[in-house]
């Protein structure tokens, strides 16, 4: 067992890796399925274990202030300086869990899915890249080293962009919104690459935490030009990445046309890491000399956000496509979780994390109940919803439940990353942030409410069109994701918990 | 037997009984009387024996690092009379909706009044807002599948304002926690931090939270929605709408605001307010919805007045307001079910074939003039006995009090014109319509003698409501203090003259106030009419001389010629219609990435502007 837990961050990674190496040879799509569902069992077992040992860290800290609070792992046992570190703290740990669990939620869910909507003789090939795609995902959330950082990005985003346009099958138009994504994905990286090649000029190392000591280290960190060009590079790249307002037009047509499975996925995990690294490089590196590369800029970034968020959540009322609606929402709740990263202090960030588990689960199980519509209906239009709420009244009551997540009503997820949020903007004295989180919600109730109108209220065009529950094999993890985010917006004390933590982590300086 | 859950949780469970299993009208109704006869018995039970303690964590709180507790089974001081009557009025509004199968309106209908029923005994303001959330849901729902022409429109608007005020609401109760303020209620509101600071309104925190608060209770300029989202309420749901939201709102400004001044010119206002409006209305319904407005103005007046006298009239009277109101709702909508009309120049002559409606809704409507003997006698006297007591007792003369007692006075008379009169006589007598409908089936019969029953039963025998008042109701008598009689002859005098006089006024103005069909606009014209106007008026057109612009600026006629056509908009297209087209064009990779370097310049000189 102590073996396994020392090897667990690396374990993290390369389980995916030679999981999605070996799928490319089970030509079987039942084992090429089941090889993957095993994969991301262990490695969601895994996160849970690594979080289970930064707590017990964590429980030492308190008597013995000398023991760090954070998992470091050194690849080859090379010293950071020379190697490559994989760091886990109670900043990426939160994104770990949220992209573990959903890989292990989504795979499960994917088999039906992604066998109706993929030609079988290419199923081995997607959930080969499928778990790659995490590897790259779980390699920037684990890894300390920034160019690491850009390699996964490039795993990740060459993969995405494939399982993207895997969705042509269904709809050609998967194909230029892969296109697209591709241009605007390499730019974004290829400006993250940039940003790290400038401060490793000037720092001379690669090690994220080394980087941070060698700018502290600097003179005129505040007034130098090449860690200004560094940053303001690092922003535009990791805007691209996470889809922040008005950098966000890859990401309907991406989500809206790729497998459903994909979607889903995606929702959960792929805007969330790019959101992870901005809070890394914002608060891990660029840290010193109090901010000055966020403080000068944090005015930018709210009203980036702010008006992604009133602005989306338009469209968002105006799509009849319910995927693209669900991006447009998703782009809008991006706006919400770097609304509370801007806010720098503890109850917003601890929102904005909080967000990123709470909407990863909401967002991530509406894609889910879409999806399923998509596999008994053929099509995921407004118009294709009419009714169901007989049909699939499962599958409905849970879309329905994550909407009601999305307009943070009480009793759901959405509500405990509101109430964060109000209560930083609040503290913060940010009136006008607060007024574009209500307003946004209201806004929420608009676009959930046309969906919901339609599902319950009205009749549907054929009326002989029998459609059927979703298969249960659909059904039960799209439930229990809804039934997670339910959960945790009824008792908040752990994600809150967690979310705090880190964020405590963050404003002291990133170093736990 | 002791209570250990709140009772509303008895509602909650009916409410998804019914959802699942209500297949048909006997089933939903089983489970449905069941229920409320329950949560009925769980209410008087916690009265008479007390209640258990009920708390669980919610979420970390990051300034104090303490959990935030939620206290869901607390006894306030309003908590019983609120509690008994809400219950009483889940199993009257079963009862009245028994002879159809309304799977979802009752299920939504027991889900609301379930949560209005849980926020009365809420024990801090965050349990508070969430049971005012859900109260917000279970409403839509109602007024969505009212079936009439405009549900739909009315319920999303409804849905919009009730959201809007939620949020108000919000905003207030965490700026008070993060101004250090603690979220527990406390049981007395007299004696309470949380009321001293929250009544003087000297903070932002105190404004958002009133005026989430005079939303819910239908206070102008923002109660528009309840007349235009009740009368789209199917004639069962809106005996259920009449209860609770504005009561709930009541409660919670007596929990709140006892005795912050404004609420006197406030209630004042609501007061006239709903009298203007229910005399030019036509609609029965819209009568009876302005005259909750009218009816909730003397409740606030005497939760503004804030003696212990004013707050239990102001209960005795929320819980007499409850029973009438429900009863004439329930007249009017037998008229509507067996007539299918609403409109009282349509109607008319009904006393001939409906006896036991008619005879129903004169009683409701005496109780609302509160005439002697019936159940609005006893309570709303108490609250213009306090602004009596209270002028008198002020010493400069021209005081806020003596404003409202007059106003108070005139309003009752203004009740009896609008409400006592003038929807008995143009409803039921007035000129022949024609109309031969008979009387409703059998359970809304009931109902309404049952309500019947009651008003006239709380008017002759005060101890059940007096002994559940939040304060005894004690009156300053000669030199000492005894016991509030509303049976003094003064009171009675008062009353009947006032009653007389307004009666004669009546029919002497009658050829005036002859209802004609008239359509009479509200503040809900705004958000009705302006604000899409002004999207499809000003923002649209705006953005498409934008487009103009661009194309002048840039002489890329033909390339941007080109691209509006594949945006491919007719000419004659609706704003909705442009708006899709325009949203769901793709913008070229080539305009996407200038956006992006633009975005890095724009960084880099505020960078380079901020460091000098």
């Amino acid at each position: 067992m102590n073996w396994i837990d020392f090897h667990l961050p690396v374990l993290l990674i390369l389980l995916p890796l030679m999981g999605g190496v070996i799928s490319i040879f089970l030509k079987w799509e039942h084992i090429a399925w089941l090889w993957t569902t095993m994969i991301s069992s262990l490695v969601f077992v895994g996160s849970g274990r690594l979080l289970y040992l930064l707590h017990q860290l964590q429980g030492l800290k308190t008597q013995d202030g000398l023991i760090p609070s954070h998992i470091s792992y050194f690849i080859g046992s090379w010293p950071r300086q020379w190697g490559i570190e994989l760091r886990i703290d109670p900043l990426n740990i939160i994104f770990i869990l949220v992209v573990s669990l959903m890989f292990f939620i989504v795979t499960v869910y994917a088999r039906r899915s992604i066998a109706s909507e993929i030609p079988g003789d290419r199923i081995h090939f997607f959930y080969s890249i499928w778990m790659l795609a995490i590897t790259g995902l779980l390699g920037i959330l684990v890894t300390g080293d920034a160019f690491n950082i850009y390699v996964l990005l490039e795993i990740s985003s060459l993969t995405i962009y494939t399982l993207i346009a895997m969705g042509k099958e269904r709809d050609p138009r998967a194909l230029t919104a892969s296109f697209r994504y591709l241009i605007q994905g390499s730019i974004g990286a290829s400006f993250i690459l940039l940003g790290i090649g400038y401060l490793l000029m000037i720092t001379g190392t690669l090690n994220l935490q080394d980087m941070r000591e060698q700018l502290l280290l600097l003179d005129d960190f505040s007034r130098n030009r090449t860690v200004m060009v560094a940053s303001a590079f690092l922003m535009v790249g990791l805007g691209l990445k996470m889809a922040l307002f008005p950098l966000h037009f890859w990401l309907p047509n991406a989500y809206a046309y790729a497998p459903s499975a994909v979607s889903a996925l995606l929702a959960a995990t792929a805007t969330k890491v790019g959101v992870y690294m901005f809070f890394r490089f914002v608060f891990t590196v660029l840290d010193a000399g109090h901010r000055i590369y966020f403080v000068s800029i944090r005015d930018l970034i709210m009203i980036c956000a702010g008006s992604g968020v009133l602005i989306c959540s338009l469209m968002a009322i105006y799509q009849q496509n319910i995927k693209k609606m669900l991006a447009y929402s998703s782009v809008a709740q991006v706006g919400y979780i770097v609304l509370g990263l801007a806010l720098n202090n503890e109850a917003g960030i601890a929102g904005s994390l909080v967000h990123v588990i709470n909407h990863a689960l909401i967002k991530g199980g509406m894609f889910m109940a879409v999806g399923a519509v998509t596999y008994r209906c053929g099509a995921n239009m407004l118009s294709d919803f009419r009714g169901l709420g007989r049909q699939m009244p499962w599958t409905m009551a849970a879309f329905t439940a994550g909407g009601f997540g999305l307009i943070g009503f009480p009793l759901t997820a959405g509500f405990v990353s509101k109430w964060y949020l109000i209560r930083g903007a609040v503290e913060a004295g940010a009136w006008p942030v607060t007024v574009v989180i209500l307003i946004g919600s209201l806004l929420a109730v608009i676009y959930v409410w046309r969906i919901i109108e339609t599902i319950y209220f009205v009749a549907p065009e054929n009326p002989e069109r029998s459609v059927q529950e979703a298969p249960l094999s659909m059904l039960l993890p799209t439930l229990l994701v809804i039934a997670a985010s339910l959960y945790f917006g009824f008792d908040a004390m752990l994600t809150g918990s967690l979310a705090e933590q880190a964020a405590r982590v963050m404003l002291s300086g990133g170093l736990p | 037997m002791r209570i250990d859950f709140p009772p509303g949780f008895l509602l909650f469970l009916t409410a998804a009984l019914i959802a699942l299993f209500g297949r048909n009208r006997k089933i939903t109704g089983i489970i449905a009387v069941t229920g409320t006869l329950l949560t009925l018995a769980a209410v008087l039970s916690g009265i008479r024996y007390g209640l258990g303690e009920l708390t669980f964590q919610f979420v970390g709180d990051p300034q104090t690092g303490e959990p935030l507790r939620l206290n869901l089974l607390q006894q306030n001081a309003p908590t019983s009379l609120f509690a008994a009557i809400f219950a009483l009025m889940a199993f009257g509004g079963v009862l009245y909706s028994l002879h159809k199968n309304s799977r979802v309106e009752l299920s939504g209908a027991l889900f609301y009044a379930g949560s209005a029923l849980c926020a009365v005994y809420a024990g801090d303001l965050v349990t508070l807002f969430i049971c005012w959330e859900l109260m917000a849901v279970g409403s839509t729902l109602v007024v969505l599948v009212g079936g009439q022409k405009h549900s739909r429109n009315s319920a999303m608007r409804y849905a919009l304002v009730h959201f809007g005020g939620g949020v108000c609401f919000m905003a207030g109760i965490t700026l008070y926690l993060v101004q250090g303020g603690s979220a527990a209620l406390d049981s007395n509101p007299l004696s309470s931090v949380l009321v001293s600071y929250l009544s003087e309104l000297n903070s932002l925190s105190s404004w958002l939270i009133l005026i989430g608060v005079l939303i819910n209770a239908g206070a102008p300029p923002f109660g528009a929605w309840l007349p235009d989202a009740y009368p789209e309420a199917s004639e069962t749901g809106m005996v259920f709408l009449s209860a609770f939201t504005t009561k709930t709102a009541v409660y919670v400004l007596m929990m709140l605001f006892a005795g912050a001044e404004i609420l006197i010119y406030t209630g004042m206002v609501m007061a006239v307010y709903g009298i203007v409006y229910a005399i030019l209305e036509n609609d029965m319904r819209r009568i009876l919805a302005y005259s909750i407005i009218n009816q909730v103005g003397f409740m606030v007046c005497g939760i503004g007045i804030g003696s212990e006298l004013a707050l239990s009239g102001t209960a005795a009277h929320a819980f007499a307001h409850i029973i009438y109101k429900a009863l004439l709702l329930m007249s009017a909508g037998s008229v509507l079910t067996m007539t299918g009309k609403r409109k009282c120049t349509d109607l008319g002559g009904l006393y001939q074939t409906m006896p036991v409606t008619m005879v129903c809704g004169i009683i409701g409507a005496l109780a609302i003039s509160a005439a002697p003997l019936t159940s609005g006698f006893t309570t709303k006297s108490m609250i213009t006995s306090a602004a009596g007591f209270e002028a008198a007792n002020t010493a400069s003369a021209g005081s806020v009090y003596v404003l409202a007692w007059y106003v108070l006075t005139a309003a009752s008379a203004g009740v009896f014109l609008h409400a006592g009169i003038k929807f008995p006589w143009f409803v039921f007598f007035q000129k022949d319509s024609g109309l031969r409908p008979p009387d409703p089936p059998i359970n809304m019969k009931a109902a309404m003698v049952f309500f019947s029953g009651l008003c006239v039963l709380f008017g002759v025998w005060t101890e059940p409501v007096y002994s559940l008042l939040p304060f005894p109701p004690m009156e300053a008598h000669g030199d000492g203090v005894q016991t509030y009689n509303a049976w003094t002859v003064t009171h009675v005098l008062d009353q009947l003259q006032l009653l007389v006089a307004s009666g004669v006024a009546f029919f002497l103005l009658l050829p005036l106030l002859k209802r004609t069909l008239t359509v009479t606009l509200d503040f809900d014209y705004i958000y009705r009419k302006c604000i899409p106007m002004f999207w499809h008026k000003v923002c649209i057109p705006l953005y498409s001389s934008y487009t103009g612009l661009v194309r002048g600026v840039f002489s890329e006629a033909e390339r941007l010629k080109n691209q509006l056509t594949r945006i491919s908009v007719k000419p004659d297209a609706s704003g909705h219609q442009i708006m899709r087209a325009v949203i769901n064009h793709d913008w070229p990779v080539g305009r996407i990435m200038t956006l992006v370097t633009l975005l890095l310049f724009l960084y880099l000189f505020l960078l380079f502007l901020k460091s000098g």
